[in-house]
């Protein structure tokens, strides 16, 4: 098989505060792959996320991105090819303007002049927002700013996309476009969530992470039919909702 | 450019010798050509010159406690100096005043933070300015959210003394605006931050605009250079 776009070996990671957020986390996500990482809040999906693009640095273990081990010189290359959207929009979201936000990416790493606006279009163009290139974020619409939060990183041309809880606070129209904008962006994703039919929805493969450790990974589908497994990781589908109807 | 405009006009404006009152109507008449040439709505600059009125209370207060000379109006005794003095604070505010609506009115904040940049302002100090412009509305709107849970059980304060909880809740908003900031931080690193904000969609102002831009100023300095000539 190809080299993974993203590849997790033995990671192990201890606050500060002496609690140990990770245990030994492995997982690969193959080029063109769209995959779950599910689990109960305060499992560690988060502290997983802040390494993969070297905010934290592992206390044992590696993280490889397209092949690439981060280190202090890899650093930035490794920043440009993993796109991290994160949970709260205003958090992403810091330039007065959309259009001067989803540049400020590509501009930091050396993107200008017409090849920048080029991203920039694009970028917003792929999440339906080019409108939105002279707005100021704050007078978006909650849906409208995830989208541009994801244009943001997009315009990076990463090699992979993570969302982390891509579909928290958003109302179920909002939701529905976010699902048919991931599903039309032909690249690599990781999606952090316990939006379990979103994630049935998108991606064929799941891992379950809990405690800090990755305790299952398999088809999307029989993770979710495992009710003993479900059960002891605190994960619940929606009332009388059935994964094997619609994930087959 | 509207910057560099606004600047000129206002230090044109200053310059003006107080005696000059047909050079400071000269002024103001310009002033009033440009905002009817903007189309602003009259009340909205009304609104707006508000923030001039504590100045103008300074300026009334000047004649009845300045000394020297006094002169007799309607049987009060005024002093000279204080008269013409608050004549000059009154003038020159009027005029700052409203050519500094104009330009808010007709630029938008990213603009003005941009044009602040051109002119070489340092890049902390527009940085901090965009970064407090985008997010004073969540801090705003997450200490509105809290006086409204407040409210909701019950707590309505009137006097000093019952502000505790209020201020308690300001001191924990300072703290998850302070981890807001630590995440925000995050994010930009994520994307490549390395110290420096790079600057997009940035749009140097044409020569024809300069010149457009600085008719006013330029009217204004020429008035003021023929007042100070004029009176000397």
């Amino acid at each position: 098989m190809s080299e993974p776009s993203l590849e997790v070996l033995g990671l192990s990671y201890v606050y500060p505060d002496g609690h140990q957020a990770l245990h030994d986390v492995d997982l690969h996500v193959h080029h063109g792959e769209r995959v779950a990482l599910l689990g109960p809040n305060g499992a560690g999906k988060t502290t997983l996320l802040l390494h993969l693009n070297g905010i934290f640095r592992p206390a044992a273990g590696t993280v490889r991105v397209a092949g690439l081990d981060i280190t202090d010189e890899s650093l930035m290359e490794v920043r440009r090819r993993v796109g991290i959207v994160f949970q709260d929009p205003d958090d992403q979201l810091f330039m007065p303007t959309v259009g001067q936000d989803v540049a400020f990416g590509p501009a930091n790493f050396g993107v200008e002049g017409e090849e920048l606006d080029r991203r920039v279009t694009e970028a917003l163009g792929a999440v339906s927002m080019v409108d939105a290139l002279e707005r100021a974020p704050h007078h978006l619409s909650y849906g409208e700013r995830r989208r541009v939060a994801i244009a943001t990183v997009l315009a990076m041309r990463p090699e992979i996309l993570v969302l982390d809880e891509p579909t928290s606070n958003l109302d179920p129209a909002s939701r529905r476009e976010l699902i048919d904008v991931l599903r039309g962006l032909p690249i690599t994703q990781l999606l952090v969530t316990h939006d379990l039919p979103f994630a049935l929805e998108l991606c064929p493969r799941a891992l379950v992470m809990d405690e800090g450790r990755i305790v299952a990974g398999d088809a999307t589908v029989e993770i979710l039919s495992d009710e003993a497994l479900m059960k002891t990781h605190r994960l619940e589908l929606p009332y009388r909702f059935d994964p094997r109807e619609l994930g087959s | 450019m509207k910057v560099v405009a606004l600047l000129t006009f206002v230090l044109a404006a200053v310059a003006i010798p107080r005696e000059a009152f047909w050079a400071h109507a000269l002024a103001g008449s310009l002033l009033l050509g440009v905002i009817l040439l903007a189309e602003l709505p009259a009340g909205f600059v009304a609104r707006r010159m508000v923030v001039e009125i504590p100045i103008l209370v300074f300026a009334v207060l000047l004649p009845f406690f300045g000394r020297g000379e006094t002169t007799e109006i309607l049987g009060v005794d005024l002093s000279v100096e204080g008269l013409w003095g608050a004549w000059t604070i009154l003038a020159k505010a009027t005029l700052g005043v409203g050519a500094s609506i104009v330009v808010s009115a007709t630029s938008t904040v990213p603009d003005l933070i941009r044009a602040l940049g051109r002119l070489h302002v340092p890049k902390v100090i527009t940085a901090i300015a965009g970064f407090m412009v985008r997010y004073l509305d969540i801090v705003a709107g997450e200490f509105s959210r809290r006086r409204v849970a407040m409210a909701s059980r019950g707590y309505e304060p009137r006097w000093l003394w019952q502000g505790g909880p209020l201020a308690q809740s300001a001191g924990s908003l300072f703290i998850r605006s302070f981890e807001r900031g630590e995440r925000v931080h995050q994010a930009m690193v994520a994307r490549g931050f390395a110290g420096r904000i790079p600057v997009y969609g940035d749009e140097k102002a044409t020569p024809r605009q300069w010149l457009v831009g600085m008719i006013v100023p330029g009217a204004t300095v020429i008035l003021a250079l023929l007042a100070v000539t004029v009176l000397h």
